[in-house]
């Protein structure tokens, strides 16, 4: 029977009545008193150093308040990269500086030039079509592999190359790893490229910001998964302003997919010429703007290689990855190939012996970094990958070959560095094969043939480490945060709560899932309970929402503060009913006394609390109010196997999802409802990612992908039925909640069910097609299947079968 | 500097009169002119429908629409489809099925719905997909989208979805 309020039920989400009805506040959707606008020149070259900026024509134009420079910004900080990671050899990695407006050169088409600020919007733009530029166009590096060759251009003249870091791990595994592979009884090698993908929430990124003349004080409103994290990162870093005089809103947000973590130049922009201007200042990123600033995802190129002895057990793994990091470390560019892909490359296997090398390289392209999943898509897609292939090779059953070595005891502590504290990947893997109707597949496989289409099919398992992060371990990994969250509760006199959140919510349901858990703690109707959140001026310092962590990390912090404001409520019911504190029970928002009739309602006690009448005030103190720090013991582990069935046409190549199938172990589940709409939209980008999204470049550094009409994604006629469970519930040991996180599986998990499927549908077409890049196009699948190099024009770079990975599309090149 | 030109049109139902720059585009006379924030800017190229808003019942992108051609026209936006208090059945089925979640997207989502429901009470879910084919959405995969204007459009009819 299922639940219909608290922990388990499918409440629906309070928060759809403003946004059903128009009635949301996005950041677009402010407008402060006399505020003026911002227009950003930017460089429409990869590369060119800046040998004049003439503004004096501009300056004359109407409407026009100050046009800014570079040099306007040679008193402040550039803009911080929050992870520090060291190199195979004991060094830190190049860290260049990040300058708010471009000074001396400008490294990738998109890098801010001039800001003109303006009464309207359509006065700085007019007025920066009359700046005049110098602009001496150098040589741009865009392809991965030539930008560490001696000789390269380099983006940065002060660093020694465009090599970041070089990254073993772990290191001194290394030479028995080599060692395995060379004694294996086979191994299968796959070299691939992790398309580069644009994260593309439907709001564009909004910045207003504003100054006090009469306080000093500064706010900024920002679309940002979490302003506590840009108050410190602006304030401390670039701009010198204190916590106290400045107050970071993040209100409504339309998405953000990890792109809106960063801290970016616009916000310090508006912040800093909100003063400099004694006027607010508004920037609303155009479509166009997005594509060319807003951090991009993915783009690593890899070489993976399975060792597996004469029964198919995995005995060690090797991988040599390229991840491109664009032109500045953006906020956690340097983590994401790193810890949050090498420490995953275990997968759901007992594989004993693991080598991950990454080769972090600056290229002429926007700043990479997080984007949905985050260095586990990478990881997740190369491993099932490579397995499929190996199975095929050997003749066995992928399925039977990935149960064969799945890790069936826990705690399991993989080789690279991560402890899974529970699971049971066979438990996903079964339900997988009942709801996906494997056993059904071949029908439906000769149905698809009498229309003359291939049908494959394709199923992988996936694990993510999420609910990011223990502090103290990610601070000796590099990390220059905290990763606790924070939760203040506030009882108010007639019993409601609020929740104050260091979490954020754009999208996630949080004002609806949050009250769910509170109000099963207390026993009170779930709308006696409000969430505030997204605000520095209400809120604890949190660190925000990303990786899966709201509920695991933030719901954690809160159950602490709730479980804080039961112990003390329990003493005031125990004052007034004259009991002993440890014979107070709470159940359904009624005090009793053990063992007697005796009872209070809440509302009794949370009276009292705020009218000390009849209370205990030489023991404590009125009120009820606490906070709680929640810093997680270890990451949670979600996991759990999909599957995908595609349609192959043989004459056009074009693919068609024809079933996608999902069973997640996500812990303990708040709201299933909301569950499912996180797994929906995860394996839509997923989809999007394995067979539309691509960023391309061309070789000059053109961003040639920078529109919708350009850049595909995935639109309501390109997406199946989705099956999802999430039944199988192994919960979480070391969070109060025994939650997962479920945000990011979709996209973790689906992009190598949607390849293995295709490649399934080639290989019983008759097609020895081992291996095509995503994203898979008709054309890609069409030339892999006629032994053709696809040249199908800008957006779509050739596919080529994996015999090498020299010449062919690197970091999204065409 | 070019003179402003008067414009007067219906906004959902209530006469509406400003006056609009040479060349403005109508979602951004409707969203800093008229003060109807409801229609969102998602790209201002006509590619993701973020901005939908009904034209004399017809849906139009409202980015690429010259402010000035909708003079003496009725224009509808998500800001009046609810009837005071009660929810439009297409809001009420969205709510119920989930079919938005950061909400950036569905005040063209739902107009784009009204109108393929005002042209076609019974639709298939093929033409569900084809008539939102323009909208996108980065959240919901969009299953529950397309079933929740399915319900709704049940409702409407007095069947059960």
């Amino acid at each position: 029977m299922p639940k219909d309020t608290g922990i388990g039920a499918s409440s629906k989400r309070r928060e759809d009545v403003r946004f059903l009805t128009g009635d949301g506040n996005y950041t677009d959707d402010i407008n402060v008193h006399g505020q003026a606008y911002v227009h950003f020149l930017r460089s429409d070259v990869a590369h060119a150093k800046i040998n004049g900026i003439d503004t004096s024509a501009a300056e004359g134009m109407p409407g026009v308040i100050r046009i800014f420079t570079g040099k306007d910004f040679e008193a402040v900080g550039g803009l911080p990269c929050g992870w520090q990671v060291t190199d195979r050899h004991g060094q830190p990695m190049q860290e260049p500086k990040h300058p708010v407006l471009a000074h001396g050169k400008v490294r990738h088409v998109g890098d801010p030039i001039c800001a003109v600020v303006a009464e309207t919007l359509a006065q700085a733009r007019d007025a920066a079509e009359a700046i005049e530029l110098d602009l001496e166009i150098l040589p741009a590096v865009i392809n991965m592999k030539e930008a560490v060759k001696d000789g390269a251009p380099k983006v940065h003249d002060d660093l020694t190359s465009n090599l970041c870091y070089d990254w073993g791990f772990v290191e001194e595994n290394r030479a028995a790893v080599d060692e395995a592979i060379s004694k294996a009884a086979h191994v299968t090698t796959l070299e691939l490229v992790n398309n580069r993908l644009i994260a593309n929430p439907m709001e564009p990124r909004v910045a207003v910001g504003q100054w006090e003349k009469g306080t000093g004080d500064y706010t900024l409103y920002t679309t940002s998964q979490n302003p506590h994290v840009i108050r410190l990162l602006m304030g401390a870093f670039v701009l010198g302003i204190p916590e106290h005089k400045l107050r970071v809103v993040a209100p409504d947000v339309g998405g953000g997919f990890g792109s809106k973590i960063f801290h970016y130049a616009e916000e310090a922009f508006c912040t800093w010429a909100a003063k400099e201007c004694r006027r607010p200042v508004k920037w609303t990123s155009t479509r166009s703007e997005a594509f060319m600033t807003d951090a991009h995802g993915r783009d690593h190129v890899t070489r993976i290689e399975l060792a597996l002895d004469a029964d198919h057990n995995f005995t060690a793994l090797r991988t040599e990855t390229y991840a491109n990091m664009g032109a500045y470390l953006s906020t956690f560019a340097p983590s994401v190939p790193t810890w949050l892909h090498g420490t995953l490359m275990a997968g759901n296997y007992k594989t004993p012996l693991i080598y991950v090398n990454v080769k972090a390289v600056f290229t002429n392209t926007v700043p990479v970094d997080a984007y949905r999943g985050a260095g586990r898509p990478e990881a997740t897609f190369q491993l099932e990958r490579v397995i499929d292939k190996a199975a095929r090779e050997l003749g066995v059953d992928p399925i039977e070959l990935r149960r064969k070595n799945f890790v069936t005891e826990f705690p399991y502590a993989t080789p690279v560095a991560v402890e899974y504290d529970t699971g049971d990947y066979n438990a996903t893997m079964d339900k997988l094969i009942e709801i996906a109707d494997i056993a059904g597949f071949e029908a439906r496989a000769e149905e698809s043939k009498k229309k003359g289409l291939w049908r494959g099919l394709g199923v992988n398992s996936y694990i993510e480490a999420c609910g990011i992060a223990p502090s103290n371990l990610v601070g000796q990994l590099g990390a220059r945060a905290g990763l606790y969250e924070s939760a203040t509760v506030r009882v108010n006199a007639t019993g409601g709560l609020v929740v104050m959140t260091g979490s954020h919510s754009h999208g996630q349901g949080h004002e609806t899932a949050f009250p769910q858990v509170v109000a099963d703690m207390i026993g009170i109707p779930e709308d006696m309970v409000e969430v505030v959140h997204g605000d520095t001026a209400n809120t604890p310092m949190g660190m925000g929402t990303y990786g899966s962590r709201s509920l695991a990390v933030g719901g954690s912090a809160m159950v602490r503060a709730t479980e804080k404001i039961i112990a003390k409520a329990k003493k005031i019911a125990a004052h007034i009913m004259e009991a002993s504190d440890s014979d107070i029970e709470l159940k359904d928002g009624k005090f009793t006394v053990a063992g007697t009739d005796k009872s209070l309602a809440w509302g009794d006690v949370t009276l009292a609390a705020y009218v000390p009448h009849n209370y205990p005030l030489k023991d404590m103190e009125p009120g009820l109010e606490e906070t709680a720090f929640y810093d997680p013991n270890n990451f949670t582990y979600p996991a759990g196997a999909y599957a995908c069935e595609v349609e192959v046409d043989p004459e056009t190549g074009k693919v068609t999802v024809a079933r996608f199938a999902a069973a997640d172990d996500f812990g303990n589940i708040i709201n299933p409802m909301i569950v499912d709409g996180q797994v929906h939209g995860g394996i839509a980008q997923g989809i999007g990612q394995a067979l539309l999204e691509n960023c391309a470049y061309d070789e000059a550094g053109q961003l040639i992908s920078a529109s919708y009409m350009d850049y595909a994604m995935p639109r309501a006629d390109d997406v199946p039925f989705y099956s999802v469970d999430h039944s199988c519930q192994t919960p979480c040991t070391h969070n109060p909640l025994g939650v997962k996180g479920c945000g990011e599986a979709g996209a973790i998990g689906s992009p190598p069910a949607v390849v293995n499927a295709v490649i399934d549908a080639l290989q019983r077409g008759g097609k020895n097609v081992t291996h095509i890049d995503m994203p898979l196009s008709p054309a890609r699948v069409w030339a892999a299947m006629n032994g053709a190099t696809a040249n199908e024009g800008a957006a779509q770079p050739a596919a080529r079968d994996s015999g090498s990975a020299e010449g062919r599309s690197l970091g999204g090149q065409v | 500097m070019m003179p402003k030109t008067p414009l007067s049109f219906t906004l959902n139902g209530s006469e509406t009169a400003l006056f609009v720059d040479p060349g403005a585009n109508l979602l951004d006379t409707l969203r800093r002119g008229a003060g109807d924030l409801t229609p969102k800017l998602g790209c201002a190229q006509g590619t993701c429908g973020a901005c939908t808003v009904l034209i004399d019942g017809e849906p139009h992108l409202s980015c690429l629409t010259l402010a000035e051609t909708v003079e003496g026209r009725d224009i509808a936006t998500t800001g009046g489809l609810a009837d005071g208090p009660d929810l439009h059945p297409l809001q009420q089925a969205f709510m119920e099925g989930f079919a938005a979640q950061c909400g950036f997207c569905t005040a063209g989502m739902l107009m784009a719905a009204k109108a393929l429901l005002d042209r076609r009470p019974n639709p298939s879910r093929d033409e569900v997909i084809e008539a939102i084919g323009g909208n996108l959405c980065r959240c919901t995969g969009y299953e529950p989208i397309v079933d929740a204007i399915l319900t709704a459009a049940a409702r409407m009819q007095g069947r059960s979805a």
